[in-house]
């Protein structure tokens, strides 16, 4: 976290940085310090704490080793809400954010409405099977949308969009950082609540419920906080896979299955693999950027067969 | 003690009601055994008494005050439960499913300690698990697993269990294991138990006293010895069986002989 704003591209003398006898709009070194790289490392540990958080929570709360933040179309929801930001030019601003990351944030709540509201139907609980079956549904739907919209746009919309979809961390200030750190904060105020009661829901809902649990007023916590925590991932910085579902498995790898350890240690292995996706993505191929979902693919993709086998 | 009054019970959206009018009263360390054909409610009358379910009609009290008066936690230190089968979907290690039983009586924040972690050995030992302690749980067999998932109800020190087809999966010689496991446990710690069974024999070795449940409703309740007869198995389970005292094994065997509906 410390040296990557001083690794990139651009090579920059730390010295310099913090040089205050020199005016800010001559130093460039101090520019691309705080300006170009600070939010970046900011952004990138936010995003990767939050995308794994999300990925343990999920997947202890569908019972599956395999699910991820995307699985309940959270993710879906809220690159739908980027892509139609897009196409359609919205150019509004609020509390200094810019339109599509409002949208993609918008879009990302409405999907969890829709999951929320189709697993507190079920009165009986929510089913895991029903959640994830609705989740693939709603992936597939909301994506399809998303595809018809793009084939409405034309060119310079549709690279825009394809830019978004492939996740960057270039923020470029700190308010959108310091707003998302809002729906943030109440997913980990959520997070804090639940370790030990994941432990319990992991071995069965039934057994949880007989040892003392209240199994529907946690899968409610469990998933409004992992859809707020994905949801302003997404729109801080795009959609960027495989963070959330690899990183839960190699810390528990490291540290073992208990939740109380599992979840602070995704947050802090998460926020700094981001980091070094990212400081990947800036130097691999300097002066242009790797996109950093392509990075974070490149390394979790052959990780993830590798965990498969493993398993099988 | 727990008992259940005229309790009535019905699956949302379903159109069967499952249970009908169902009294019981569990004297302080018996074990009975539920026993009937699929579909009779003896599961459902399971997750009634443990209070997973809420009755829609009737009460079911525990130590005289109403199940839906108390919280989560304060039955689970008094009902501990053993499902039928338990599957881990992350590595946990045996001591970790143990120690999960200690859940009621830590507060939300409370880490288990020394004492919380003997009370998990000695359940441990109790079922003759303890050289499995550091085994990941799913690397066990099916009888070791479910010894552990009735060590960690132990853990719960409650002192009713219940289980649910205890030793449906389980090959004869883990089934003998876990009910006399069941027996020593109740002789010893006085923990009454409810246990659902398929295995007539099983109940007949087991259980002080049995329940036949048919569609719903109770249509025998006594000590086993005089509540599994001809008759009784005939208008529970439609078979027409030979019931009779098997001197070596101690107990009543029944065999099953011809379907009669």
């Amino acid at each position: 976290m410390l040296l990557a704003p001083l690794v990139g591209s651009t090579p920059i003398r730390l010295g310099r940085v913090f040089d205050r006898s020199i005016p800010f709009a001559d130093n460039v070194d101090a520019q691309i310090f705080f300006v170009a790289r600070l939010p970046r490392v900011l952004a990138a540990a936010l995003v990767g704490a939050a995308l794994a958080l999300a990925g343990v929570v999920f997947q202890a709360l569908l019972r599956n080793p395999l699910a991820s933040p995307d699985t309940l179309g959270v993710s879906a929801g809220a690159a739908l809400g980027a892509v139609l930001a897009i196409t359609f030019n919205a150019d509004f601003t609020l509390l200094g954010v810019t339109a599509v990351p409002l949208a993609s944030f918008a879009g990302s709540i409405g999907a969890l409405i829709i999951v929320y509201g189709l697993s507190a139907a079920r009165r009986r609980g929510t089913s895991t099977l029903v959640l994830l079956l609705a989740g693939v549904t709603l992936t597939s739907l909301l994506s399809a949308i998303s595809a018809f919209v793009r084939y409405l746009a034309d060119f310079t919309e549709t690279l825009r969009t394809v830019r978004w979809l492939m996740g960057s961390l270039d923020v470029g200030a700190f308010t959108p950082i310091a707003v998302a750190i809002v729906p943030m904060g109440i997913a980990i105020m959520g997070f804090a609540m639940l370790p030990r009661v994941l432990d319990l829901i992991s071995m069965g809902t039934e057994s949880a419920s007989a040892r003392g649990v209240d199994v529907a007023r946690a899968e409610r916590v469990a998933l409004v906080s992992a859809s707020l925590a994905t949801g302003s991932a997404v729109a801080l910085a795009g959609p960027i896979g495989f963070v959330g579902i690899v990183v839960p498995h190699l810390v528990r790898l490291l540290v073992g299955a208990d939740h109380r350890v599992v979840l602070p240690a995704s947050a802090l292995f998460g926020a700094s693999f981001l980091i070094a996706c990212d400081l990947i993505a800036r130097i691999a191929l300097a002066p242009t950027e790797v996109p950093v979902g392509v990075v974070t693919a490149l390394i979790g993709g052959p990780f993830f067969l590798w965990l498969l086998f493993r398993h099988a | 003690m727990i008992e259940a009054r005229g309790v009535s019970f019905t699956y949302p959206r379903g159109e069967r009601t499952i249970l009908r009018d169902v009294s019981l009263l569990l004297q302080p360390g018996a074990i009975v055994g539920l026993l009937g054909p699929n579909g009779c409610g003896k599961t459902t009358l399971l997750r009634l008494l443990s209070g997973m379910l809420k009755a829609q009609s009737g009460d079911v009290l525990i130590d005289g005050r109403p199940v839906a008066a108390l919280t989560r936690r304060h039955i689970a230190r008094r009902i501990a439960v053993v499902p039928q089968e338990t599957h881990a979907t992350f590595e946990f290690t045996v001591i970790d499913v143990v120690l999960m039983g200690r859940y009621p009586h830590l507060g939300p924040f409370e880490l288990e300690g020394p004492a919380d972690l003997d009370i998990a050995r000695q359940a441990l030992e109790a079922t003759g698990t303890r050289h499995l302690e550091s085994r990941p749980f799913a690397s066990l067999s099916g009888g070791e697993k479910q010894r552990v998932v009735i060590a960690g109800a132990l853990a719960q020190t409650a002192d009713v269990m219940l289980l649910d087809e205890p030793t449906a999966s389980l090959d004869l010689a883990y089934q003998l294991e876990v009910a006399a496991l069941l027996r020593n446990l109740n002789r010893t710690r006085g923990t009454t138990m409810v246990v659902c069974t398929h295995d007539l024999n099983m109940a007949a070795s087991l259980c002080d006293e049995v329940v036949l449940l048919r569609d719903g409703a109770v249509l025998a309740h006594g000590p086993t010895a005089d509540t599994i007869t001809v008759d009784s198995i005939a208008a529970t389970f439609g078979v027409a069986a030979d019931v009779h005292f098997h001197a070596a094994a101690g107990h009543l065997a029944v065999v099953p002989i011809a379907r009669t509906l």
